[in-house]
């Protein structure tokens, strides 16, 4: 009995002098105080909340040995043993700040990143389709951002005084052979893929990483969307066409599937929007594209592919002769698909696999006709008889593609890769009286490349890349160093850095090349950047350097390489300015480029100005929805200055000189659209339709890009847009879901 | 005596035990009366913080993580610095990971709380997260419907995005009038599963039903 008296007293005791105060201050290792903290004794209720200083008092009755913890998100977590025997305890703690995506710096020197993700990207993939003058092209958005042309005369994207061939594309890691459709003469061809296909989009200038390569001045690398949100069907109607969809999502969610079917025919639009052209096949182009997506374990596979027909043929004047005409026909088959795969395959790997096989066909027909739209063959005359011409492109690319990825602590990361590229182009050249010419260029190229992700804290990150490659054509290696570093400020604001070597092979339509020895073009850019971020304005500006080493320079009848004599620089500054606070419900941008370049290359006589490339650019982009009329209304204006142009003719003993040149007027075009959701709201409407108007150069200015030369005469004709403008009146209805959002970004 | 030793021992572990899950009841009890003060106060985070600490230490309830995620979720609603708001609500996120996997199966709070965590990434630019997370938020109300229709906590979110949303698109005062009156008569009829389950939302229905008039 008397045992149990002492238990008992001993345990009034301990309840008696058992309660500790603990007091304390919880700072950053930089002595910031940390407050909204949790500070507690681990396996019990007690515990408090740090207070805007830092500072923690509570009390526990807990006695002993205990663990004491302090937690706050975006901190290394923090525990101490402690002994709990009715002395106050006085503590001051000092935790490590974690490198959290949230808070890193990020790597932006050279990219234009559009994405939904969390983190605040300078644009979003709404952007990248709701631009009046994209009118539904990925690049036509990209063309109002800081560092690219508004080349009109030819597809592709044009950057940073590169021509469009330096600019690659890819999707989800792979290649895209043909992006644009096969390309007119004096007309800029459009992408091929519709935007809302994708759901991130990252655009580089120049700087890009180990990743990619064989473009000298830019990547635009697209990543394809996952499983739709639900299963809905698709109808369109335009001016140019009409188009059916239907997505299917399998009712566990776990995969989906899709098909869709695209007619375009111009003769409604050239019937009441006057073209330059004299039309004697009117644009038609069917296209089938299909879809699957599966999710796996810790991934998804993912499959795109379609089949395009298209067939155009028109008239133009002859520069030539002023009595004569040119007719140009083309018909193409462009076959395309790319399959993926992502995989967490465990301890923090990642596998990205891919697959892409396309097929391409170009059938070209040149005559020269009389004011009767007849054939002329004037065999005699080498210069008017080469304008008859059956020509037939054939081309096959594959690619196969492996990364693994492993994230380390911290947001570090390590890439590793290879990536091997095959292609096999054929080309049949048949002349006025049977005369042929057939050529084929055969490429293995395989890849190998290691990059990176180095934070050091979560205000100094870097990414070290190095890509090695093999050319069978070249018959020799490269090796490609890139590097980034970018530094946060206290403000937010960060300052990021790039440099890169880029090389690449020739265009195929300069091979096979007409002496041995034939070595990489290559490229070293140099970037710097400062950009500030809000979430509803951003500020950046990059200044830039690029130089260009070994070139391909030609020569000969059919302009083959001939040696990598060719240099050049383009350096400049740019301005981008997005505000979507200071006027209210209204977002613009602004963009302004300054491009200083000269090249030596091809057949051009010297080091010069590019024909390519204006020295000023600016856009300015408006966007506002007016909810009350269930209105959007897009804007965007383009300036830029006048571009040179120049007539290379050859003399007596094949040197090239400037026979004439020029300079064009300034480019000026003011784009405009509008889109109006009739059952905007109405949540228990079955179908969604979205009605949209836009017009292209709305104040009919004039805009020239270029001039074609006469072979002998003295004479030049401008390059001049299809038609002064156009109006592009359509009606698209979705069943099923409500993806009015969609039909819009789809359809500007 | 030996059987007198284990009697005081099986009573002293009784009375353990009792007191354990009195002292437990009883810090939830202190705590969730907190709750209207501190969304006053601002202190969402410290409350937070103590359902946290109960949830640690009890480590087989949901409860204590269901209200920890809540106040964490309500203070990143009232935080002005938009830059915070997406950890705050992934902090919020993976508390009610851990209340879901406690509670075993997804019930209709849990789905509460993740349409209310839907809506605090969507409000960091609506705009943009629209399509993603208006979608989040909506699907889980109509889940935590669906798990319990007496449920008033979907309802009263429901009528506060309807309040949001501009009349173009559907919403505006009128139809979310509806849905708070609906939810009123929800809230009086609601009867919670135990002491310590979820009753807030009344008061903030009243004042929007206010606002609507």
């Amino acid at each position: 009995m008397k045992y149990f008296l002492s238990f008992g007293l001993l345990c009034n005791c301990l309840i008696g002098f058992g309660q500790t105060k603990i007091a304390g201050r919880l700072t950053d290792t930089k002595n910031k105080s940390l407050r909204g903290a949790s500070i507690t004794i681990r396996n019990s209720y007690d515990g408090t909340t740090t207070d805007s200083l830092g500072n923690f008092l509570f009390t526990t009755n807990e006695t002993g040995d205990q663990l004491l913890e302090a937690n706050i998100s975006g901190y290394s977590s923090y525990s101490k043993n402690i002994k709990l025997e009715g002395k106050e305890i006085l503590l001051n703690i000092s935790i490590k700040e974690l490198i959290t995506e949230l808070k890193a710096v990020v790597i932006t020197a050279g990219a234009f990143e559009a994405s939904d993700a969390k983190k605040a990207t300078v644009l979003t993939s709404i952007d990248i389709v709701t631009t009046a003058s994209a009118e539904g092209d990925i690049t036509g958005a990209l063309k109002t951002l800081p560092g690219t042309q508004q080349v009109g005369e030819t597809g592709g994207l044009f950057v940073r005084g590169g021509t469009a061939t330096e600019s690659k594309i890819f999707i989800d890691g792979n290649l895209v052979n043909n992006f644009f459709y096969s390309s007119v003469p004096g007309i800029a061809s459009r992408g091929r893929f519709n935007p809302f296909l994708f759901k991130g989009t990252v655009f580089s200038s120049g700087g890009y990483s180990a990743l990619y390569g064989q473009a000298l001045s830019s990547a635009l690398i697209l990543e394809s969307t996952d499983l739709p949100d639900k299963t809905s069907a698709n109808i369109a109607l335009s001016i140019i066409g009409a188009g059916a969809g239907i997505e299917k999502l399998a009712k566990n969610k776990k995969s989906s599937w899709g098909l869709t079917y695209n007619y375009t025919n111009l003769w409604l639009a050239f019937n009441v929007i006057k073209q330059r052209r004299d039309f004697y096949a009117i644009p038609v182009d069917q296209q089938v594209d299909g879809n699957f997506r599966i999710k796996t374990k810790g991934g998804i596979v993912k499959y795109y592919g379609y089949v395009n027909w298209s067939n155009v043929g028109f008239r133009t004047q002859d520069i030539d002769s002023l009595r004569l005409k040119d007719a140009f026909s083309l018909k193409n088959l462009n076959i395309y698909h790319n399959l993926n795969w992502k995989e967490k395959i465990g301890k923090g790997w990642r596998v990205n696999a891919g697959l892409s096989y396309s097929t391409n066909m170009d059938q070209i027909k040149t005559e020269l006709q009389n004011n009767e739209n007849v054939k002329l063959e004037l065999a005699n005359d080498s210069l008017f008889s080469a304008k008859n011409a059956d020509i037939l492109n054939k081309g096959q690319y594959a690619q196969a593609r492996l990364v693994l990825e492993k994230r380390l602590k911290g947001l570090n990361a390590i890439r590793l890769g290879a990536d091997h590229f095959y292609s096999k182009e054929e080309y049949n050249y048949t002349g006025l009286g049977g005369f042929k010419f057939t050529g084929n260029v055969k490429e293995n190229l395989t890849a190998a490349f290691a990059e990176t992700d180095f934070y050091i804290s979560n205000n100094i990150a870097a990414k070290l890349g190095t890509r090695l490659e093999y050319s069978r054509i070249m018959a020799r290696w490269n090796i490609a160093p890139r590097a980034s570093v970018a530094y946060k400020f206290k403000d937010n604001s960060q300052a990021s850095f790039a440099y890169g070597l880029f090389y690449q092979t020739p265009e195929s339509k300069y091979l096979p090349p007409l002496a041995n020895n034939l070595g990489y073009a290559k490229a070293a850019h140099y970037i710097l950047q400062y950009q500030r971020t809000s979430s509803l304005r951003t500020f950046r500006t990059e200044v830039f350097y690029k130089k260009y080493d070994n070139l391909f320079k030609t020569a000969g009848f059919r302009e083959q390489a001939l040696n990598n004599n060719g240099y050049g620089y383009a350096r400049g500054i740019e301005i981008f300015w997005r505000d979507k606070k200071s006027i209210k419900n209204l977002d613009y941008w602004i963009s302004y480029s300054y491009l200083d370049t000269k090249r030596d290359f091809l057949n051009f006589p010297s080091e010069m100005q590019p024909s390519f490339a204006a020295t000023h650019t600016a856009s300015l982009v408006m966007k506002k929805f007016v909810v009350k009329w269930k209105t959007g209304f897009n804007a965007s204006y383009t300036f830029a200055t006048g571009r040179p142009y120049y007539q290379i003719r050859k003399d007596a003993s094949q040197n090239n000189y400037i026979y004439d040149k020029g300079r064009t007027i300034n480019y000026n075009g003011l784009g405009f659209s509008l889109n109006y959701l009739p059952n905007l709201g109405k949540t228990k409407a079955k179908a969604f339709t979205v009605l949209v108007l836009s017009v292209s150069n709305v104040l009919g200015q004039k805009q020239i890009y270029g001039y074609n030369y006469a072979a002998v005469a003295d004479r030049k004709l401008p390059i001049l847009p299809p038609s002064k403008r156009f109006v592009y009146i359509g009606c698209f209805i979705s069943i099923g879901i409500d993806r009015t959002q969609d039909a819009i970004n789809n359809n500007l | 005596m030996k059987k007198l030793l284990l009697l005081i021992t099986f009573i002293a572990f009784n009375n353990f035990l009792f007191a354990q899950s009195d002292k437990y009841a009883g810090a939830m009890q202190k705590n969730i009366a907190l709750l209207d003060s501190a969304m006053k106060n601002r202190s969402m985070t410290e409350l937070a913080n103590n359902f946290t600490r109960i949830a640690d230490a009890e480590k087989t309830q949901w409860l204590p993580y269901y209200y920890a995620a809540y106040c964490t979720v309500m203070s990143g609603f009232v935080e002005t610095d938009k830059s915070k708001t997406d950890g705050i609500a992934d902090r919020a996120e993976e508390l009610i990971i851990k209340a879901e996997t406690l509670a075993g199966k997804p019930n209709s709070e849990i789905h509460v709380i993740r349409s209310m965590i839907a809506s605090a990434h969507m409000m960091v630019d609506p705009q943009a997260r629209w399509q993603q997370y208006g979608a989040a938020s909506s699907e889980n109300i109509a889940s935590a419907k669906e798990l319990d229709p007496t449920n008033p906590r979907p309802v009263y979110l429901e009528g506060q995005a309807k309040f949001y949303t501009p009349e173009a698109f559907g919403g505006g005062k009128a139809p979310a009038k509806e849905l708070f009156e609906k939810a009123i008569v929800m809230f009086a009829a609601f009867k919670p599963q135990s002491a310590l389950d979820p009753t807030w939302g009344m008061a903030s229905t009243e004042y929007f039903l206010a606002q609507c008039k």
